[in-house]
C-alpha cells in the first residue's frame, strides 16, 4: 500500500514538476529586470504600454463577438441534430474536428483567397470586414470546443421531452431554445465560451496574417524585441487563460438539478 | 351532440412498418377515455398524433369541430403529462405552471393568480418557489399535471404518467387526477399498458391490440364482456378452457371427459369442432354453490396463500384453471393433490372467438 502510494506521488511530483518549472523559471525571470534584485518592473512596463492596452481590449472584443456568433450557430445546430437528424451526428462531430486537422495558416490562407479585395465577398478589403472575416476564423478555430461542450450539455438533459412539453404548452422553436434549452446547458455554453475567450486571446497566425492588432501579434513583437517583458507576457497569458478555465470549473456547481428527490 | 374528438381512418408507418391501422374513434366533452395495451400497440402512438408530435400517415383529427391534423403542438390549446414529468430543471414550479401562461401572453398578476389556484388544486400551496430537483417524483408529476391544465387546454393527454412512480403514490395520484378531471370537467385521454389503472378511472376504455381498437367500452363491458381473445387475456385474470363441441344441437361440449351442457353455441359450431372457453377466476366456487348448474371435479396442483385470499390452481385434465377462494380460520385450504369439484354458473362462461 505505502509502496503504490510512493510511486503514485513519484508520478504525480515529476508530473507537476515538468509543468511547474518552466513556469516558476519564467515567473522568476520576469521579476530580474533590475538589477540586483526582484522587482514587478516589468510588469509596469507591460501594463503602461498603450499597445498592450489596446491589443488586448481588440482581442477581448473579437473574442466575445466569436463567442456570441460560435453560441448563435452551435447551440441551434446540436438542438436540431439532437431532436430531428440524429444520424448527422457522426457527420457533424467530424466536420467540427475539421480546425484541429487543418493548420490554422491553410485556414488564413483559404480566407485570403476567397475573401481578397478583388474577390466577389472583399472582406480584406476593410478594417471592419477584415475584423468580421477574423471572428468568423476564431468561430471556426474554437468550433471543436463549443461544439463538445454544447453537446454534453444538452446530454444532460431530455431534449426531446422538454422541447415537447414546451410545445404543447404553446411554445415556438425559437422561445424554446432560449427559454428551456438554453438556461439549462447554461455552464456548458459559458464552458465553451471560455475555452474560445482562452484560444482567442493568445491567437497569433490568423491575426497576424490578417494583419489585426490583436494580442497574439502583439506577445510575438514584444518578445522579438525586448528581454523581460515576454516573459511578464506569458504569465499574464497564462494567468488568463487559467483564470477562464477556472471559471469553468466554478460555474460547473450552478449547473441546474435535473433529478427527483427520492424520498 | 357532436362528439367532442373525432379521430378517424388513422394510420401511421414509420417505414414499412405501419404501427397504428386505420384507427377510428369518438369521444364526448367531459369523457375520460383509457388507451390501453401492451408495448408497442400503437397507443402512445395515437396520443402523439392527437398532441402533434407525429404526423399521420393517412386520417383525421377532430377537436371541437375544428381539424387539427396538420396544425403544429403549440398552435393545438391541448394539455399533455409525461412518463418522465418533463418539468423545466431551470424554472421554479411557479414558473413550470405559468410557462405557458406566460406565453399566452396573459399579464404577471393573473398568472400568479392561476398558479396559486393550480397549486391549491393539486394540493401544494406554497410550493412555488421550489425547483423540481428539491421535490419527489409524486409532487413533480402533480406540478406536471397543474402545468398542463393551467392554460385551460381544450383536452387533456397522459401519457403514462404514474409509470415512474411507487405503487403506493400511483393509486393516490390517480384517484386525485380523476378528482381533478371530473372537478374540471375536462376531455381526458389516458394512455396506460396497466388494466387495474384503465379501468379503475375510466369513463371508457379503448383495448389496443397490434396497431388496431380490440374493443372500446365501459370498464365493466370490457372485463365481463371482452370482444376478443386478446381483450379476455389482456384485462383481468382469465381462465381459458380448450373444449370440443359433443353435440352442438344439445350445446353440449366436453372438458376433459366432463360433458357440460352450455346456454348457447355460436353460430357455425359444429360437433366434434374444438371450442375455446373463457371464465374469470371469481366466478367458480369451491364445491357444490347455489345458482351453480355446472360442476367439475380435478385435482389441486398448486396453491398460493395471499392472506386473505387463497390462489388454487385446479388440473381438470389437460386444462388448468385458477380461482380464488376467501381464507377461512376455521379450516385448513386444500393440499395439493386433492381432490376437488368445483362450480359455476353457466352463463358465466364465454365462448371466445379467435
Amino acid at each position: 500500500m505505502k509502496q503504490s502510494r510512493f510511486w503514485a506521488w513519484l508520478v504525480f511530483g515529476v508530473g507537476a514538476a515538468y509543468f511547474l518549472v518552466p513556469l516558476i523559471a519564467t515567473f522568476e525571470f520576469s521579476l530580474r529586470m533590475r538589477r540586483g534584485y526582484y522587482s514587478f518592473d516589468s510588469y509596469a512596463s507591460v501594463f503602461s504600454d498603450p499597445k498592450f492596452q489596446q491589443t488586448f481590449t481588440y482581442s477581448a472584443v473579437i473574442g466575445l463577438l466569436s463567442i456570441i456568433v460560435g453560441i448563435l450557430i452551435v447551440v441551434p445546430a446540436v438542438y436540431f441534430v439532437r431532436l430531428r437528424m440524429a444520424w448527422l451526428r457522426p457527420y457533424v462531430e467530424f466536420l467540427t474536428l475539421l480546425p484541429l486537422i487543418i493548420p490554422a495558416i491553410i485556414l488564413v490562407y483559404g480566407y485570403i483567397r476567397l475573401y481578397n479585395s478583388s474577390s466577389i465577398i472583399p472582406f480584406t478589403g476593410s478594417a471592419v470586414g477584415t475584423d468580421i472575416l477574423l471572428t468568423f476564423a476564431y468561430v471556426t478555430l474554437a468550433l471543436p470546443y463549443m461544439y463538445r461542450a454544447v453537446d454534453t450539455g444538452m446530454r444532460t438533459i431530455d431534449v426531446q421531452t422538454l422541447t415537447e412539453a414546451a410545445q404543447i404548452a404553446g411554445a415556438n422553436t425559437p422561445q424554446i431554445i432560449a427559454r428551456i434549452i438554453l438556461p439549462n446547458i447554461l455552464v456548458a455554453v459559458l464552458s465553451g465560451a471560455f475555452l474560445t475567450f482562452a484560444i482567442v486571446i493568445g491567437e497569433f497566425t490568423i491575426a497576424s496574417l490578417l494583419n489585426r492588432p490583436a494580442f497574439g501579434p502583439y506577445l510575438q513583437n514584444i518578445g522579438a524585441n525586448r528581454a523581460y517583458e515576454p516573459a511578464a507576457l506569458a504569465i499574464i497569458s497564462f494567468i488568463i487563460t487559467w483564470g477562464a478555465m477556472s471559471m469553468i470549473n466554478l460555474l460547473s456547481r450552478f449547473a441546474p438539478r435535473t433529478s427527483a428527490r427520492t424520498d | 351532440m357532436a362528439p367532442f374528438l373525432r379521430v378517424e381512418n388513422l394510420v401511421k408507418s414509420f417505414g414499412t412498418t405501419t404501427v397504428v391501422k386505420g384507427v377510428n374513434f369518438a369521444f364526448n366533452k367531459g369523457e375520460f377515455v383509457s388507451l390501453l395495451g401492451p408495448s408497442g400497440c400503437g397507443k402512445t402512438t395515437i396520443l402523439r398524433m392527437i398532441a402533434g408530435f407525429e404526423n399521420p400517415t393517412s386520417g383525421s383529427i377532430t377537436v371541437d369541430g375544428q381539424d387539427i391534423t396538420n396544425l403544429k403542438p403549440n398552435q393545438r390549446q391541448l394539455g399533455m403529462v409525461f412518463q418522465a414529468y418533463a418539468l423545466f430543471p431551470n424554472l421554479n414550479v411557479g414558473d413550470n405552471i405559468a410557462f405557458g401562461l406566460k406565453i399566452a401572453g396573459m399579464p404577471a398578476d393573473q398568472r400568479r393568480a392561476r398558479v396559486e389556484e393550480m397549486l391549491k388544486l393539486i394540493g401544494l400551496p406554497g410550493f412555488e418557489k421550489r425547483y423540481p430537483y428539491e421535490m419527489s417524483g409524486g409532487q413533480q408529476q402533480r406540478v406536471a399535471l397543474a402545468r398542463a391544465i393551467a392554460p385551460r387546454p381544450r383536452m387533456l393527454l397522459l401519457d403514462e404518467p404514474l409509470s415512474a412512480l411507487d405503487a403506493k403514490i400511483r393509486v393516490s395520484l390517480r384517484e386525485e387526477i380523476r378528482a381533478i378531471q371530473l372537478d374540471l370537467g375536462i376531455t381526458t385521454i389516458f394512455v396506460t399498458h396497466d388494466q387495474e389503472e384503465a379501468l379503475s378511472i375510466s369513463d371508457r376504455v379503448v383495448v389496443m391490440n397490434a396497431g388496431n381498437i380490440d374493443q372500446l367500452g365501459a370498464p365493466h363491458e370490457i372485463y365481463n364482456k371482452p370482444a376478443t381473445r386478446f381483450v379476455a387475456t389482456f384485462v383481468g385474470h382469465l381462465n381459458t378452457i380448450e373444449a370440443t363441441v359433443v353435440s352442438a344441437s344439445k350445446h353440449q361440449v366436453n372438458i376433459d371427459g366432463q360433458i357440460v351442457t352450455l346456454p348457447s353455441l355460436p353460430d357455425g359450431a359444429v360437433t366434434n369442432a374444438p371450442i375455446s372457453l373463457t371464465l374469470r377466476p371469481e366466478v367458480l366456487s369451491v364445491g357444490e354453490r347455489a345458482g351453480s348448474d355446472i360442476t367439475l371435479t380435478g385435482t389441486v396442483s398448486d396453491v398460493t396463500f395471499l392472506g386473505s385470499v387463497i390462489r388454487l390452481r385446479v388440473a381438470l385434465g389437460k386444462n388448468i384453471i385458477s380461482l380464488d377462494t376467501f381464507n377461512d380460520q376455521r379450516t385448513a385450504p386444500p393440499a395439493r393433490g386433492d381432490a376437488i369439484t368445483v362450480s359455476l354458473a353457466s352463463k358465466d362462461l364465454l365462448i371466445l372467438e379467435n
